[in-house]
């Protein structure tokens, strides 16, 4: 078990070294970078003020040796430095990367309440009315943007009751019911968008497992419906279910960062196009190496649950 | 395809036929904006601003006078223009990545496979959003990335269905007799790969517009004053929402409505050509 959990770890070191070397090179390629930015706030600034904030801010070096030094802070926890507000850029994902853990943990939970017992409930009761509206609801949800669903929330209410939803961030620890109620709508929008692959999975995988031999017998043992579903049913039907959640990650990480914009939460995705609107590029490259590792862990986690919820899964 | 399969699509399934018919209106509408259109997009008149939906101005008017329906038409044209050339650049990457690397196999599929595996570690829109940052907002660079985006995603599959037919009894008699490679691949592998490529094709055409419709939103797509359905959604029109609430209708719904029907028509052709891939996403 731990020597799979460490090679599982080690093989993510060549992924992200590759990814974050592409990222690093091509975002120093372009033209129009931070420093014309900068310069562009004040006229009075030459030629000698541009190579001076070069060289402060170590852009006079060549790609490959500022790529070393960067991975080298890297593997000391070290991001480098935000070129604008001159903050450790750590520091800075420290504070907003729980925000948007907090916003995906949140949506998750909203995912699986919905979606879960609504599958459960289509595939007992195939091909009725009730299978059909919560599939058409699925569908639906698959297309619906969340930018359209969150500026409906932001928009309507407000037109018609005069409510709008609150959009002030409020630390967990410091108020959690302000906190809640200020996250738990762009979490439930990107929850709900999430539910919709879920759904239709545990559909599909309680189809399948419903029809099996043990399913018969546990009925013709005498088992009610709901022992046999919970008992039986369900541990088997919702493997495929679990790992469907690991691929997900990325896409509740994307949309995090439309409903952050959209409902004011200071997390990653906000940090993220601020960034990159100012061209900032330890920033960049930092949340996308984070994001990275997030994604590849989230999903060794989700194969290495398989071992728990299937006996006959065990990681040699 | 031919006219039977169509017939066969009505019969089986009516539903994703009628989705592939509501998008062809979509279509058409896009095509013919410039015909259909009752206004210019960008003709401003402000006497007239903020309007509700009349006979005048079907949806109504946006805070410089502008006919939402116009735009709106617009929007199609762009999200058709971006969908299509997109999802078509993504189904030529997928072909020949997938292709080349289910085919010859060896250490170059491996070495091809952990290049998309690194590339599929990131999310769709951080992806997009730090590529953009570096090549700028615009129409031709959007259909660009997110070609290869979806490309190099879909590959995966192209490769899973190229591993099977390579190790089929015709691919092998071809083989021994001889044929080139590329006549194995062109005659052979091709044909066999063909409708996962339809589908696949299908179903990039609605992810490849919900895409640009996101990245608009967001300020880094088709860059303004070119009306998408993205863009309407977002910018200082937000502020007039309030005052005009159905500016926040159109546009969304419009996109709703496309992806939608364009999903459930890719449903029913992959239910048709490729009953293995059901239930898969």
């Amino acid at each position: 078990m731990q020597a799979y959990i460490a090679r599982r770890l080690i093989a993510l070191v060549p992924t992200l070294l590759f990814a974050s070397l592409i990222v690093f090179v091509s975002m120093r390629l372009i033209p129009g970078d931070v420093i014309d930015l900068m310069l562009a706030q004040n006229d009075i600034a030459t030629t000698q003020d541009r190579e001076r904030i070069e060289a402060a801010l170590g852009l006079d070096q060549p790609v490959l040796t500022q790529y070393f030094n960067w991975a080298d802070g890297v593997l000391k926890g070290d991001l480098g430095r935000s070129l604008w507000r001159n903050t450790p850029v750590t520091e800075d994902l420290l504070v907003t990367m729980p925000i948007t853990f907090e916003l995906g943990f949140l949506a998750l939970i909203v995912a699986l309440t919905v979606a879960i017992p609504t599958g459960i409930y289509s595939a007992m009761r195939q091909d009725t009315m009730g299978d059909y509206v919560s599939r058409s609801f699925s569908l639906i949800m698959l297309a619906v943007p969340s930018f359209w669903l969150g500026t409906l929330v932001m928009v309507f209410p407000s037109v018609w009751w005069r409510w709008s939803p609150p959009l002030e961030y409020t630390p967990f620890f410091e108020d959690p019911i302000a906190n809640l109620s200020h996250m738990i709508i762009p979490a439930i929008l990107l929850g709900l968008s999430m539910s919709a692959v879920t759904m239709r999975m545990t559909r599909t995988m309680m189809l399948e497992v419903l029809r099996q031999d043990y399913v018969r017998t546990a009925r013709a043992k005498g088992l009610s419906e709901n022992m046999m579903v919970l008992r039986h049913a369900l541990r088997n039907g919702l493997i495929p279910v679990v790992t469907l959640i690991g691929l997900q990650a990325p896409l509740l990480i994307g949309g995090a960062v439309i409903l952050e914009q959209i409902f004011v939460v200071p997390g990653m995705g906000q940090m993220l196009l601020e960034a990159v609107f100012q061209r900032d590029y330890p920033v960049i490259s930092g949340i996308f190496l984070i994001v990275g590792i997030g994604v590849l862990l989230i999903n060794l986690l989700v194969d290495l649950s398989y071992g728990f919820l299937d006996p006959k899964v065990r990681h040699q | 395809m031919s006219i039977e399969f169509f017939v066969r699509l009505w019969r089986e399934k009516r539903f994703g036929a009628i989705g592939g018919i509501i998008f062809l209106v979509f279509l058409v509408c896009g095509l013919f904006a410039d015909v259909i259109a009752p206004y210019g997009i960008n003709d401003t008149n402000l006497q007239v601003r903020l309007q509700s939906p009349s006979w005048d101005f079907l949806l109504g008017t946006d805070h410089l006078g502008r006919d939402v329906l116009s735009r709106v038409l617009y929007g199609a044209q762009l999200s058709m223009v971006v969908g299509f050339l997109a999802a078509g650049l993504a189904t030529v990457v997928s072909i020949v990545i997938g292709v080349l690397s289910g085919y010859f196999g060896g250490k170059f599929d491996m070495l091809v496979q952990r290049f998309v595996d690194a590339w599929m570690t990131f999310p769709d829109l951080v992806l997009l959003i730090v590529v953009i940052s570096i090549v700028g907002p615009g129409i031709p660079q959007i259909v660009i990335i997110l070609g290869f985006l979806y490309g190099i995603a879909g590959s995966r599959i192209v490769r899973g269905q190229v591993v099977t037919v390579r190790e089929t009894m015709y691919t092998h008699a071809a083989q021994s007799t001889g044929a080139s490679n590329m006549r194995i691949l062109i005659r052979h592998v091709l044909p066999n790969v063909m409708p996962v490529i339809i589908v696949l094709f299908t179903t990039r055409v609605g992810a490849t517009i919900l895409a640009e419709a996101g990245l608009s939103f967001l300020g880094l797509g088709v860059p303004p004053p070119a009306p998408t359905w993205g863009s309407m959604l977002s910018g200082t029109g937000r502020t007039y929402m309030y005052l005009g609430p159905w500016l926040a209708l159109a546009p969304g719904l419009c996109l709703t409505i496309v992806v939608y029907a364009i999903n459930v028509y890719g449903d029913a052709l992959r239910d048709l050509l490729d009953p293995r891939m059901r239930g898969a996403r």
